[in-house]
């Protein structure tokens, strides 16, 4: 899921443009495709298999589970509003207003997209760490250390997380038709109520799924936050991080926490499904 | 278009799938042997604090023994026992605690494993110990941050049975997944201490130092190494630990900081 590059809410339908041209299928082409297939759904029917499912109801009650999962969820929304309130106008920037040096922006936000989580989690440690660079300003000036705290948590999912948003909303607005945003315009509205009234409204379904994939990315974090944040159970012991410490001693609760993440992303891309079908 | 041509490679593909699916995975086909002989590739699976000590040990045995390599996998010991019995094809398993290897030796894949060095823990703090901590009571201090194994890995264990017998309630900021870990944030000056190995402590060089305390005699952890039933180079593996348990490997692990028993 984290390497996802398609930019959602282009709504272009290819549903209908391959039509199979008649005869036999080619052999060459369906065995792998189904070799492809099996590889990626057998690991996870794997976890439906082996899931201790007479113990399940019992595991999933177990207090530290939901704590972890309570903890994952609040996380996970903060991180996607904090991206929502920074990414979103970053997104506009990026489509609306031409500067130099925009493709060089655009480059550098998508690179917590592709860089390993646990660097991010490194580098965000020797900015806000308590020896980092602003880290260490913040504890002198407020007594602020955020390592070690659900902020911190926060921080770490919003870091990989928000590249998601930036590129899905870029995109939603690229595709919009900018003749409503110039006619407003030439009606006197301005740039702030221009896009408050017109632009958001037309790229809103782009928002959405950005935001939910932002949101499916950092209920999924475990790098960045291990490094950033650390391990402590109802402060930054997320699920990822639960599930990774189960796995040591329990690999049946390990299994149980699985399968709640992989329900949660299942429900995530039902609800895209939805989202993203353009047209009949 | 015949209906045959769609199921029938979706019913090969699943077969073939679903019939190496089960069952236990077969030891490596690395081991085979040419004109008789042993393999020439050593499979040592090895608790992440003894890479310093292994690592130079391996390339003692490979002096001794040319044409051989030795190839290390470190890790956390609870980690390393689960690859075993998934049937990753290990020769030599040295664990951090008894009950890691019991994991191996319970599933029939390792026999009388033999306790080769002893490790106690140490406080580490920051060069410059900027919280002024000089012993472990120090450590129930709210003001200070606190690094600790998490109590799933054998570090993590054995500093809850410490602070246990100090009768001390130590609230710690974080719970790491490895004793290098835990030691990367005392590095990096995140914590103001953690409770790691004496041999990590002095594996970090000048940036850290390290604080003895008396309650660590009672958390002493025995660390078991044995060579593996299913051992690719059973031979090779025979001969590794015996190194290890020789005066020449006691050398080399106290060196690195290691009690030897």
């Amino acid at each position: 899921m984290s390497s996802t590059r398609t930019a959602p809410g282009r709504g272009s339908d290819r549903g209908r443009e391959a039509r199979a041209v008649t005869g036999r299928l080619p052999w060459t082409l369906v065995t792998p495709a189904l070799a492809g297939l099996a590889f990626l759904v057998l690991p996870l029917a794997g976890l439906l298999i082996r899931a201790p499912w007479a113990t399940l109801p019992r595991r999933l009650t177990e207090p530290h589970v939901l704590q972890a999962l309570r903890l994952s969820l609040l996380t996970a929304t903060l991180a996607t509003a904090a991206c929502l309130l920074l990414g979103v106008p970053l997104a506009w920037l990026l489509a609306r207003v031409s500067f130099p040096g925009r493709r060089l922006v655009r480059a550098l936000v998508t690179v917590p997209l592709v860089l390993p989580p646990v660097v991010g989690g490194v580098a965000l440690l020797l900015v806000l760490g308590r020896r980092g660079l602003a880290g260490r300003w913040l504890e002198e000036s407020f007594g602020v250390t955020l390592p070690f705290t659900t902020a911190g948590v926060v921080i770490a999912e919003a870091f990989v997380a928000m590249p998601f948003l930036v590129i899905s909303v870029e995109g939603a607005l690229r595709a919009a038709d900018q003749r409503f945003e110039e006619a407003a315009a030439t009606l006197g509205a301005s740039r702030w109520t221009v896009f408050r009234r017109v632009t958001l409204p037309l790229v809103s379904p782009g928002v959405v799924a950005g935001a939910v994939l932002c949101w499916a990315r950092a209920l999924g974090e475990f790098g960045a936050t291990i490094t950033f944040a650390g391990n402590f159970p109802g402060t930054t012991q997320t699920m990822p991080l639960a599930v990774y410490l189960a796995l040591e001693t329990e690999p049946e609760a390990a299994i149980v926490l699985s399968l709640v993440l992989l329900a949660v992303s299942v429900l995530v891309l039902a609800g895209l499904r939805d989202r993203w079908v353009t047209g009949p | 278009m015949s209906r045959w041509t769609v199921t029938l490679p979706l019913a090969l593909a699943l077969a073939a799938l679903t019939g190496c699916g089960s069952g236990t995975p077969a030891s490596s086909p690395a081991a085979a042997s040419s004109g008789g002989g042993e393999a020439t590739t050593l499979t040592v699976f090895a608790a992440a604090s003894l890479t310093g000590a292994f690592t130079e040990l391996g390339t003692r045995f490979e002096a001794a023994h040319p044409g051989t390599s030795v190839r290390f996998n470190f890790g956390s010991s609870a980690t390393l026992a689960q690859q075993i019995t998934q049937g990753a094809p290990a020769d030599v398993f040295a664990a951090a605690s008894p009950a890691t290897m019991k994991t191996v030796t319970d599933a029939s894949l390792a026999a009388a494993p033999a306790t080769f060095v002893r490790n106690r823990l140490e406080i580490a703090v920051p060069a410059g110990d900027p919280a002024k901590v000089d012993d472990l009571k120090d450590l129930a201090d709210p003001k200070v941050k606190v690094a600790l194994c998490a109590p799933q890995v054998p570090c993590g264990a054995a500093a809850l049975k410490a602070l246990d017998a100090a009768g001390l309630k130590v609230t710690p900021v974080t719970l790491e997944q490895d004793v290098k870990a835990t030691l990367t944030k005392v590095r990096l000056g995140e914590v103001d201490a953690a409770l790691v190995y004496r041999t990590d402590v002095l594996a970090a060089g000048g940036e850290v130092k390290g604080i003895d305390f008396p309650e660590a005699g009672k958390a002493i952890n025995d660390y078991p190494i044995a060579a593996l039933t299913a051992a690719p180079a059973p031979g090779l593996a025979e001969q590794f630990v015996d190194l290890v348990l020789s005066p020449q490997g006691k050398d080399v692990l106290a060196k690195a900081g290691f009690e030897t028993p």
